[in-house]
């Protein structure tokens, strides 16, 4: 049953094949076999999920009308906040914190009867792209143990692809849910900016950040999205309009004349020679589906990593000022008459890891005075240049589409001591996050000469999510029946059973 | 040496700044639900959003939105088409996220000013003070700071935290550089933020209370020699929270600025903090390296448009000018100058006033408030609103000395029993046993004597024949010349003589 | 600022990261500021690249979305309880936060 997707778990629940304890609970077995692999949890609240889960089958057996993915459980990246359950954001800082609130995603999965399992882990403050920045250590890549499963959001992706979940909550502020999902070979969406309430997510960007779905299937993720989608009174940046069709999107997957952009700066040298053959033969089967494929240049997107580079840093050295230790988290330090300034300046350098560190300093430097214009200013001019790329395209076009990463997952380690390096594994998602539009990443197969997954994004204008739920569903069914079987079956085998 | 404020003044012209913050009586904070009554037990008034918990957002409150529109259109500023929150990253305990949210080159309104006039010995002058810009941020949390010497926080061991104030919505009103006040700088630094509290109470945005820190004002002074136009290194007293405060403060700045630069030293740009005792005031801890608040637009807020319809709704709710209403009604009431400012110095003139309107006589409203109830004001050192006694209390005495029901000795048993908690007029007089006796003595005098002139008419009525009353009642009426109610009369003269 | 000022600071110093790290709240190793100070030349000359295309003529973007006028209405919602408020705190005392003696200007 784990191994099947969440719109199937619904319906073996809804016939009563199966009831919501028992699932939850072969999904506490199943992760008690591999978690110490994967390390995809940071917390397992067992004794919450397995009540939650028992409440839910006594509704259901009182003949309660129950949401369409009641019963189904979920992996929660630690950066949401969610009542009573410690939520650490993968930072030694949070040690110990646990929210007297709960995230309005939390609320809202709450009250569809979504049963949460545990927290996942995640860089820290979602301060990278391989979830090696977490203080709690590494999440390992269930396709290869030596490597990465992507970040921030490792823990929710590989959660998926370990079958320790079907389903998982992920945030995206410059590829967080698409890139972990690329490189896991699972679905990720990064809806579009004020689609999904971001009250009680941890910030890191704020003008950035998006709680979005992760799933195994196009579909699966259609269903998470309306169930956490909506507009929220508590996020001013909430949007007040009814949540795209995604899941009929997801369900009709049709292409038939719609036209899609290939962005022309998304692709080409950099890219692996795999990872662009398995992106090329995707665009064949949209074609085939009956898509009109068009190649549409994005002059300004080669500025979007340094604009992303100034704009996260600067919003999240003010963002992360309140982690001082005077109201919640770890205090060091104090004591012989030691001062609050010192406190907070000891406090700060033990609970934050390099990353954040290294961010923290680059925000400040380009927010001061003097500075703002060159870097902060010119970084939000260069915003509006990425925005109006995409208007263009989109006159042209109903979705843009690019390879996820422009490689597989690469070696733990491999690019720790150079940030440079890791920055560019977000360079064609970050483009999304700057503009405020939807994206998605699918898997589109393994990369021969490594063997890993792959992953196609693509690209919608703000609140046309469903667009790429149509594409999505359409690639997906002629990729599944190209494969005969879904590409995680042909992941290697974790722990001691199958 | 000490120079005396007569020198200072031959030598150098002051240049003010004054910065008013005020916090908005909306019920519920700036950002979130908390409410904003003052006074609660610690941390009662929190939730994540003012706590700054991680993962809270902000949510502007539409009613200091439009409280801000109001202050500025009644200072004559332009309202802003688009204006934009930011935040001020600093770091300090007492601000939970460690950045306030405030307004930086995008405030609300910009541009305005606010007329005032002083008394001097040159008779009254007029001044105009430009305002340059009101905008809104939210106030910060309270410390209580332990150990050491108490209350002060150098030297103490250790501060607690109360985050109730945190996120009320403050407005702050910044004057631009005011020049060519020279001599009268203190008073019209003074008479500026009097006629501020009077236009923010009349526009019943705030409670403009200076002690309870509702109202508080930054004084910026500097000096330049007269005759150059180059501006003089300013100094900023903080927080001065009474009127007599901002007068003395100023005019002290302005002493210890020209007796440094008299002896050739430089004044600092510093923080400065007035001490209500000495009237003088101390150095903040001055700070080795300048801040950099390294502002920019707050990303969780989104921009405040307010268009034309919306400001000119709000204006046509703008209540008359304190200043004209104040001449108005010296007009109406017919009342001398030296009595208005009595009641302007005294703060009972819209207490009065609403006295008036409940139908009191203006000078006996004015009399009774400025009289006996401002005494017992002092007296007990509270403010008159804050007593037990009513505009609607007043006015009801006042009826009832009219009606001839309350003699003014009594009326002032009633207040007295008003102020001791003893409850409404009516219940005092209950209470009290407060005879209301009318001055009858002059009309039994005059019946007296007629009955002791017609001895028998007066008989007559005694055993009940009533018609003989009329020469008697004739009799009293000429002897009071036509001024006695003839049925009163009738009513004693029977009464006087056993037939009632 | 012209682009002159802009390629001489394309490097920061130590003590420019000391600084930073100052106003960051961050206590910092000699170690860890010189590291810092080596890789942001790498990175702020990377980033820097933004100023190539950011023209007079171009407007900044602060909000992904052209949202305006986003208000709540003045109403009065429940606090949390003390208890809540202060489940997170290192210290507490008498309902309040306890926090280390505070330097600094008095507000």
């Amino acid at each position: 049953m784990i191994r099947k997707s969440a719109a199937e778990m619904a319906t073996a629940l809804a016939s009563g094949e199966i009831s919501s304890v028992a699932l939850v609970q072969a999904h506490f077995d199943r992760i008690a076999s591999v978690d110490k692999q994967v390390h995809a949890f940071l917390y397992l609240d067992t004794e919450g999920a397995l009540a939650q889960a028992a409440r839910i089958d006594a509704k259901r057996a009182k003949g309660e009308k129950l949401s369409p993915l009641a019963g189904v459980p979920l992996a929660l990246k630690d950066v949401m906040v969610q009542k009573g359950i410690p939520t650490t954001c993968g930072s030694k800082i949070l040690e110990g914190w646990r929210p007297p609130y709960d995230s309005t995603v939390v609320a809202n999965l709450k009250k569809n009867d979504i049963v949460i399992l545990g927290k996942t882990n995640m860089d820290e403050f979602a301060m990278g792209s391989s979830t090696e920045n977490s203080a709690y250590g590494p999440t390992h890549n269930p396709w290869d143990l030596t490597r990465i499963p992507g970040g921030s959001g490792g823990g929710s992706a590989a959660a998926l692809a370990a079958f320790e979940a079907p389903l998982a909550i992920g945030t995206d502020t410059g590829g967080s849910i698409r890139q972990p999902a690329a490189v896991t070979g699972t679905v990720g969406v990064k809806p579009t900016y004020g689609g999904v309430s971001r009250y009680g997510l941890v910030a890191f960007s704020s003008s950035l950040d998006q709680a979005g779905p992760c799933a195994r299937t196009v579909l699966d993720a259609a269903l998470l999205h309306e169930a956490i989608a909506g507009h929220d009174p508590r996020d001013a940046t909430s949007i007040n309009a009814p949540v795209p069709p995604v899941v009929q999107a997801a369900k009709n997957g049709d292409v038939k004349g719609m036209k899609i952009g290939v962005v022309k700066q998304l692709n080409g040298d950099g890219y692996q020679a795999g990872v662009r053959s398995r992106f090329e033969e995707s665009l064949e089967l949209l074609a085939m589906a009956g898509a009109q494929i068009i190649e549409v240049s994005c002059p300004n997107f080669e500025y979007a990593l340094a604009a992303y580079y100034l704009i996260a840093p600067s919003e999240c050295s003010s963002n992360l000022a309140r982690f001082d230790a005077m109201r919640y988290g770890i205090r060091i330090g104090d004591g012989d008459g030691a001062s609050a300034e010192s406190v907070m300046n000891l406090t700060r350098a033990v609970g934050f890891g390099r990353e954040v560190k290294r961010r923290i300093i680059l925000g400040t430097y380009a927010l001061s005075s003097g500075y703002y214009d060159a870097y902060y200013g010119s970084a939000q001019k260069v915003r509006t240049l990425i925005t109006q790329d995409f208007t263009n395209a989109f006159t042209k076009v109903d979705v843009l589409v690019s390879p996820t990463c422009p490689t597989t997952a690469f070696k733990i380690g491999e690019k720790a001591n150079d940030p440079l390096a890791m920055y560019l594994n977000d360079i064609a998602t970050i483009p999304v996050n700057l503009a405020g539009i939807g994206g998605m990443s699918l898997p589109c197969g393994l990369a021969p000469e490594d063997g890993l997954p792959v992953g196609f994004q693509m690209m919608a204008p703000a609140m046309q999510d469903q667009r790429m739920y149509s594409v999505g569903a359409s690639l997906e069914a002629a990729l599944l029946s190209k494969w005969g079987a879904p590409l995680l079956s042909k992941a290697p085998a974790l722990g001691g059973a199958k | 040496m000490s120079l005396t404020y007569d020198d200072v003044i031959l030598k150098y012209e002051p240049v003010l700044g004054l910065e008013v913050h005020v916090e908005l009586n909306t019920h519920s904070k700036m950002f979130c639900g908390c409410s904003t009554i003052f006074g609660g037990e610690p941390n009662t008034q929190t939730c994540p959003v003012c706590l700054g918990m991680p993962g809270a957002l902000p949510v502007v409150n539409e009613k200091a939105i439009e409280s801000t529109i109001l202050i500025g259109l009644a200072l004559n500023c332009s309202i802003a088409p688009f204006s934009r929150f930011a935040r001020k990253n600093y770091f300090y305990p007492d601000m939970p996220k460690n950045f306030q949210i405030s307004q930086f080159d995008e405030p609300i309104c910009v541009n305005g000013f606010v007329d005032i006039e002083i008394e001097t010995d040159e008779g009254n002058k007029k001044f105009r003070i430009e305002i340059e810009r009101v905008h809104m941020e939210e106030d910060t949390g309270k410390s209580l700071h332990v150990g050491g010497v108490t209350g002060r926080i150098h030297g103490a061991d250790y501060s607690l935290l109360d985050y109730n104030r945190a996120g009320i919505p403050l407005v702050e009103i910044v004057t631009k550089i005011v020049p060519g006040t020279g001599k009268y700088a203190p008073e019209v630094a003074k008479a500026y933020v009097a006629e501020i509290r009077d236009i923010l109470r009349s526009l019943k945005v705030s409670d403009v209370k200076m002690e309870q820190g509702s109202l508080r004002c930054d004084a910026n002074v500097s000096l330049r020699i007269i005759g150059s136009d180059v501006l003089g290194t300013r100094s900023e007293t903080k927080n001065v929270n009474s009127l007599r405060s901002i007068e003395r403060a100023v005019r002290g700045e302005m002493i210890r600025h020209a007796e440094l630069l008299n002896n050739g030293q430089r004044v600092v740009q510093e923080t400065r903090h007035f001490q209500e005792d000495t009237g003088l005031t101390r150095s903040g801890r001055s700070k080795e390296q300048a801040e950099d608040y390294r502002y920019f637009p707050e990303p969780d807020l989104v921009p405040v448009a307010p268009d034309a319809a919306w400001i000119e709704k709000l204006r046509t709710t703008l209540p008359e000018r304190p200043s004209i209403h104040r001449k108005r009604l010296q007009e109406q009431w017919a009342v001398p100058d030296k009595e208005m400012a009595a009641m302007i110095n005294a703060d009972v003139l819209d207490i009065v006033e609403a006295t008036v309107v409940l139908g009191a006589d203006p000078t006996k409203a004015r009399s009774w408030w400025l009289g006996e109830i401002s005494r017992v004001a002092n007296e007990r050192e509270v403010a008159i609103v804050d007593l037990e006694i009513t505009p609607s209390d007043v006015a009801e005495i006042v009826a009832l000395v009219k009606a001839g029901d309350l003699t003014d000795k009594l009326a002032r048993q009633v207040i007295e029993g008003i102020l001791n908690g003893e409850g409404k007029p009516a219940e005092v007089i209950a209470k009290r046993g407060i005879k209301v006796v009318n001055d009858n003595s002059a009309l039994m005098a005059a019946i007296e004597k007629a009955c002791a002139a017609q001895p028998e008419t007066a008989e007559k009525v005694r055993s009940g024949h009533l018609p003989a009353a009329g020469a008697l009642i004739g009799a009293v009426m000429k002897a009071t010349g036509g001024q006695a109610d003839a049925a009163k009369v009738r009513e004693l003269l029977l009464a006087h003589l056993g037939q009632s | 600022m012209n682009l002159l000022d802009l390629r001489l600071m394309s490097s920061l110093s130590r003590d420019d990261v000391a600084n930073l790290a100052r106003l960051a709240r961050i206590e910092m190793s000699d170690e860890e500021l010189v590291n810092l100070s080596t890789e942001f030349t790498v990175i702020l000359e990377a980033v820097a690249r933004v100023q190539e295309v950011a023209g007079a003529d171009v407007e900044p973007t602060s909000h992904p979305l052209p949202l305006r006028n986003v208000f709540r209405p003045d109403v009065v919602t429940p606090s949390l309880t003390p208890e809540e408020a202060l489940s997170g705190a290192p210290a507490s005392e008498d309902n309040r936060f306890r926090v280390p003696q505070i330097l600094g200007e008095e507000a």
